[in-house]
This record gives C-alpha cells, sequence and structure tokens, in this order.
C-alpha cells in the first residue's frame, strides 16, 4: 500500500529520495576523503622511515641588545662527523647528510627535470628506505672517489629512456656527464608527490658539480638503533648540535622526528575527517527536512484518501503505518541509492587524495538516513492519523 | 416492541449540536428512528435538514451530543475512536454521492481495502473483493484504476467495496447524486436486489422518485422526523 502511494506520484519521490541520497554519498564519500588523505600521510611518513630523525637547517629569533635579531647557521659536514660519535650518541646508528638541487637530466634528445635531485651519502638507501631494483646503490668508494654516477626512481626512467634500459646508460645532468648505476624500487605516490620522480647522486660529486660545497646541507637524516631509541637519539642529536648551533641560547636547527610527526598528523587528521563528516551530516538533514515536506504535502493532497480509508474501518494505527512506511521506504531507497553513489564516487580522485571508504561511516550514513526518514515521517503521518473522518470525506 | 427482533438501527432522542453557547447550532433536535432489519429506508430532507449529521451519526464517524444509538444492539455513543473504526469496519459498508474510490488504485484493490483493515488473509481478500465485483456486474473492470471507469462504473465498484465485508447496514448517501439517469437506475435496481436478498439499507436521497425505490421514506424537517402526510413532505423535500 505505501510502495502504491510512491509508486503514484514517481518523479516527486525521486527528488525526494535525491535528497536523502545526497546526504549519505557526501557522508561516504567526505570521510573517505578524510580517511584517505590521513593514509597518504602516514605512508609518506613511514616512507621517510619511522625510526628516522630528520635534521633541518632553521632560524631562531632571538631579541639581542641590538633589538630583533635573527641568526641562520648552515649545517655541515662537521656535524655529520660529530654525530656519528658512538660514545656521544650511543643511540645513533648512522648519520646520513642530504644536499638538495635542481638539474634537468638528457638523455639522447630526451630531456627531463626530476622533481627532487638529492645528493647523499651510501647510508641514504636504508635510511629513507630506497632500495634499488636493479643495479646497484651508491656506495662508499663512488662516494670517496667523487664518481659520476646517477641511481634514478621510476617515473624519471620513464621520462628519460622509455622501454630503453638505463642500466650503463651516460645522461647529461646540467650538460654534465653521469653514469646511471642504479634503479630504485618504484614507491608510487605518497599523496603529495610521486616518490620516484627522483635522482640520486654521490655527496661529493653533488657538490662538486651542481650545488657547489658553500651552500650547507639541506638535511641530515639521523637513523636510530631500533624505533623504540628514536626520541633519545633525536635529544642526543640536539645535544651535540646545540653548541654550535644556537644564538642566546635558541637552537637554530629543526629536529623532525617522523614517530611524533606521525601522531600529530594523525589527529589533525582526525579533526580534519570528523569536521568533513558533520558538513556531511548537514546535507542528511536537509534531506530530511526534504522528506518531511513531500510528506506533508502528500498528507494535504490526499486528505480525502485518508477520509474514505478511515470510514472504510482503517484505525489511527494503520494510517500512521502507511505515512510513515512510504517516508521510511523514501529514505531506504534513498539511502542505497546514496551508498551506491558514494561508493562509486570514491574511487575517483578528489582534490589529489584517493579516498579510502570506510565501513562504518557506510552504516552510519545509511543508518542516519533512515533514521532522519523515521524521525522527518512521523510528525506529518500523525497528522494524517489524526484527521477526524468526516471532515477529511469533505476536503476538496 | 420488546417482542420483535433487535433492530439494525435504533436512534432513541439522538441530538447533536456543533459549537457552544451563542453560536450553538442544534442540527439534530431529538431523532427517534427504528430500522428493522431488511428494511431498505430512504431518508428525505431539504438541505439544512440535518441530514449530513444523521447520516454521519448512523456510520459512526461521529457521535450523538445527547441520546442514544444502539447499532445491531451495540451502543456506539460511548465508544472511543479505536472502537468506531472497527464498528465502520464491521458493520457498515459506505456508498458516497462522489463514489470515493481511491484514486490510482485499481477496482480490485479498492474493494479488498475494508478487508484488509480486518486483517483478511491476501487469498481470501482476493476472492471476496471478486465475488463482490461480480455481485455488481463489474467483474470485468477489477484492474482498472478509478479513472478509467465511468461514473455508474465506479458507483458499483463502490457498492461492491460496501457489501464485501458483509455489513449489518449499507448506508447510501445520494447514491444516485452525480450519476445520468441510465446509470442512476441501474444502481438502484442493484440496491433492490442487494435489499431483496435480506440486506438492510439507509439511503438519503432529496429526490422523491429515488426514494420511492426504499420500502419506507423518512422525513426530516429542521432536525426532526417529520410525521406529516408523505406526499406533502415529498414535494417540500423535492
Amino acid at each position: 500500500m505505501a510502495v502504491q502511494g510512491l509508486l503514484s506520484n514517481r518523479l516527486r519521490s525521486l527528488l525526494t529520495m535525491l535528497g536523502i541520497t545526497i546526504g549519505v554519498a557526501a557522508v561516504i564519500i567526505l570521510v573517505a576523503v578524510g580517511h584517505g588523505s590521513q593514509v597518504a600521510v602516514q605512508k609518506q611518513i613511514e616512507g621517510l622511515g619511522t625510526n628516522v630523525v630528520t635534521i633541518m637547517p632553521g632560524f631562531s629569533f632571538g631579541s639581542g641588545s641590538g633589538g630583533f635579531q635573527s641568526s641562520f647557521t648552515q649545517l655541515t659536514l662537521k656535524d655529520v662527523k660529530s654525530l656519528e660519535d658512538k660514545n656521544a650518541a650511543p643511540d645513533i646508528k648512522s648519520v646520513t647528510p642530504v644536499v638538495n638541487g635542481s638539474v634537468t637530466a638528457a638523455f639522447g634528445s630526451a630531456s627531463y627535470s626530476p622533481s627532487q635531485f638529492v645528493g647523499t651519502t651510501a647510508s641514504y638507501e636504508e635510511a629513507r628506505k630506497a632500495p634499488v631494483e636493479a643495479g646497484t646503490f651508491i656506495t662508499a668508494q663512488d662516494e670517496s672517489q667523487h664518481a659520476r654516477v646517477v641511481v634514478l626512481g621510476e617515473t624519471v626512467v620513464e621520462n628519460l629512456f622509455g622501454n630503453q634500459n638505463p642500466l650503463g646508460q651516460t645522461i647529461k645532468l646540467n650538460g654534465i656527464g653521469f653514469q646511471v648505476i642504479g634503479v630504485l624500487v618504484p614507491k608510487g605516490t605518497n599523496g603529495i608527490q610521486d616518490q620516484d620522480d627522483i635522482a640520486i647522486a654521490p655527496l661529493t660529486t653533488t657538490q662538486d658539480l651542481i650545488t657547489g660545497v658553500t651552500g650547507g646541507l639541506g638535511q641530515i637524516i639521523v637513523e636510530a638503533t631500533k624505533s623504540s631509541t628514536v626520541n633519545a637519539a633525536a635529544q642526543e642529536a640536539t645535544d651535540i648540535l646545540t653548541p654550535g648551533h644556537s644564538s642566546d641560547g635558541q637552537a637554530n636547527f629543526r629536529v623532525l622526528n617522523q614517530a611524533s610527526l606521525l601522531q600529530t598528523s594523525a589527529s589533525s587528521n582526525h579533526v580534519f575527517t570528523v569536521l568533513l563528516a558533520a558538513v556531511a551530516a548537514i546535507s542528511l538533514l536537509v534531506g530530511g527536512i526534504g522528506v518531511m515536506n513531500i510528506m506533508l504535502v502528500t498528507v494535504t493532497e490526499r486528505t480525502r484518501e485518508i477520509g474514505i480509508r478511515k470510514a472504510l474501518g482503517a484505525r489511527r494505527s494503520d494510517i500512521l503505518g502507511q505515512f510513515l512506511t512510504e517516508a521510511v521506504l523514501l529514505s531506504i531507497f534513498g539511502g542505497i541509492a546514496g551508498v551506491g553513489a558514494g561508493l562509486i564516487g570514491s574511487r575517483f580522485k578528489i582534490v589529489g587524495v584517493q579516498p579510502a571508504v570506510e565501513l562504518y561511516s557506510v552504516l552510519l550514513a545509511l543508518g542516519v538516513g533512515v533514521a532522519v526518514g523515521l524521525f522527518f515521517g512521523i510528525y506529518p503521518a500523525n497528522r494524517a492519523a489524526v484527521l477526524r473522518p468526516i471532515e477529511a470525506l469533505r476536503y476538496e | 416492541m420488546s417482542r420483535r427482533p433487535r433492530p439494525t438501527v435504533l436512534l432513541e432522542g439522538v441530538e447533536k449540536t456543533y459549537g457552544v453557547g451563542d453560536l450553538a447550532v442544534r442540527a439534530l433536535r431529538g431523532i427517534d428512528l427504528r430500522v428493522e432489519r431488511g428494511e431498505f429506508v430512504a431518508i428525505m430532507g431539504a438541505s439544512g435538514s440535518g441530514k449530513s449529521t444523521l447520516m454521519n451519526l448512523v456510520g459512526c464517524l461521529d457521535v450523538p451530543s445527547a441520546g442514544r444509538y444502539l447499532l445491531d444492539g451495540i451502543d456506539v455513543a460511548r465508544l472511543d475512536e479505536f472502537e468506531l473504526a472497527f464498528i465502520r469496519n464491521r458493520k457498515i459498508g459506505f456508498v458516497f454521492q462522489s463514489f470515493n474510490l481511491v484514486p490510482r488504485t485499481t477496482a480490485l484493490r479498492n474493494v479488498e481495502l475494508p478487508l484488509v483493515y480486518a486483517r483478511v488473509p491476501k487469498a481470501e481478500r482476493r476472492e471476496r473483493a471478486s465475488a463482490a465485483l461480480e455481485a455488481v456486474g463489474v467483474a470485468n473492470r477489477g484492474h482498472h484504476v478509478p479513472s478509467e471507469l465511468s461514473g455508474g462504473q465506479q458507483q458499483r465498484v463502490a457498492i461492491a467495496r460496501a457489501i464485501v465485508t458483509n455489513p449489518s447496514l449499507i448506508l447510501a448517501d445520494e447514491p444516485t447524486g452525480n450519476l445520468d439517469s441510465a446509470s442512476s437506475a441501474e444502481v438502484m435496481q442493484i440496491f433492490e436486489r442487494l435489499n431483496a436478498t435480506g440486506r438492510t439499507i439507509v439511503m438519503i436521497t432529496h429526490e422523491a422518485d429515488i426514494a420511492a425505490h426504499a420500502r419506507r421514506t423518512i422525513h426530516l424537517v429542521d432536525g426532526r422526523v417529520d410525521h406529516g402526510e408523505r406526499e406533502a413532505a415529498a414535494v417540500v423535500g423535492a
């Protein structure tokens, strides 16, 4: 009987359902986007290695006698040496200096600028979890010999070589010949950048030919002996570097601890997800009000029918049940369509984030959608149920 | 009187007043009415005579302000809404002037409707509804919706719906008011046939020739039963 009521005004029923559909789909997709970006950031941070601390040069601001002043101290290879002191830093396993440069790579007629160009040492492979798929990584020997060798990421290989085997070939970096000795295992995107769009050369060679020696290090990667000693390693690094890199007692370098970064990002992402879900929930509420609106119109329109049904012996509960069922059916069908739309919509990248659907959001959205229909259906259905039969029959 | 069988309808001093105080309208001013089982009674009266109010009371759509109404021996003046719905469902079959079929719903389903509310199982519902449509001669129209039926056919479906529950009383309110004369004649034939098989019918009308089909005519004037001469009252009513 309720189904018949819905079918008798198809377009209106569909439009009403659409409100719930959009609400449910919005909740699913937005929660998936929130969760997807969380997953992406976590992957990115985990890709950097979780038992790793990154030290970067930074500014410190102090108010000395001359007023407000800032100081900047570069990180140098001397700092790397002092961090490698096992007595001062028992929890540090390896120290990897990194310089960043920008190059244009050319092979034959192909030319390409990798988004990352890194000059580093052999320990980078382990600290940054960047193993080679073919060939070898930079060795200590390459380092000491200032060898003109380079390890490429998958994206760079594709852009320069297409389907050719890059190993052993010589490419030009800013016009200087480098031999390709290795290709990295593809990592894919971390949600923000393509991690395979990278070229890695020995630190010494890079400083000689690309960046120059005066620029200082872009960062120092400190690997802790194990993940439980990351915080201790970070503290040791801070203690060692502070004397040479401070003004007015303020350290002018930054220590990024991946583990704590992970926690911070997880919690901020959680807030982000909740916020998105709240916005989506509002659209679900609006959909519910749409259901109520249409049900009120339906009740008014069918006043006479209600009168007939009452004259034929329908009880209040019969009428209430009929209209409530209509409202709930609208929201169930709308909700199921919304789940479908949400799941399909979540397959596409949205503002650069690959949404990750969460089961709880699907169940919650569907449940809330149906509950909203029920809640907003009660008032119109009750209005129909308490109509007096004589007046309802007289209604034109 | 007490030795006679239990009447289907028994009204004793029934009054109905709408509104309160100075604005009060006394639609019925003390009606005594007795309809025996198997009777076919026409109630006539000019507009404003209280016909519709009486119809609503007899049909258990409303309750009297004063007096007693026994339907099949049940005092309905004291029933609550839930019980009235039950009585309407089991004891009364309505036939309205404007047919009042549920729109966009097939004739068969319309006839089934009272049985739905009586919680009759589906298979039995189908069967009884088909039989009722057969009895009024529109069995072949069962799968049409009201908008596809002529006025006469719609009223037949409405009559089928009124008799499908096997009620104690068929209550018809101007059943031919919206019909042409040919359809009116057909509908009245059906009523006569139903009455011949023992159905009790109360019909409200303002047309004397329609009232003539009934075995007995009661005239209402200003909320009272007029006991004057039949012919004279009929002229007033027309």
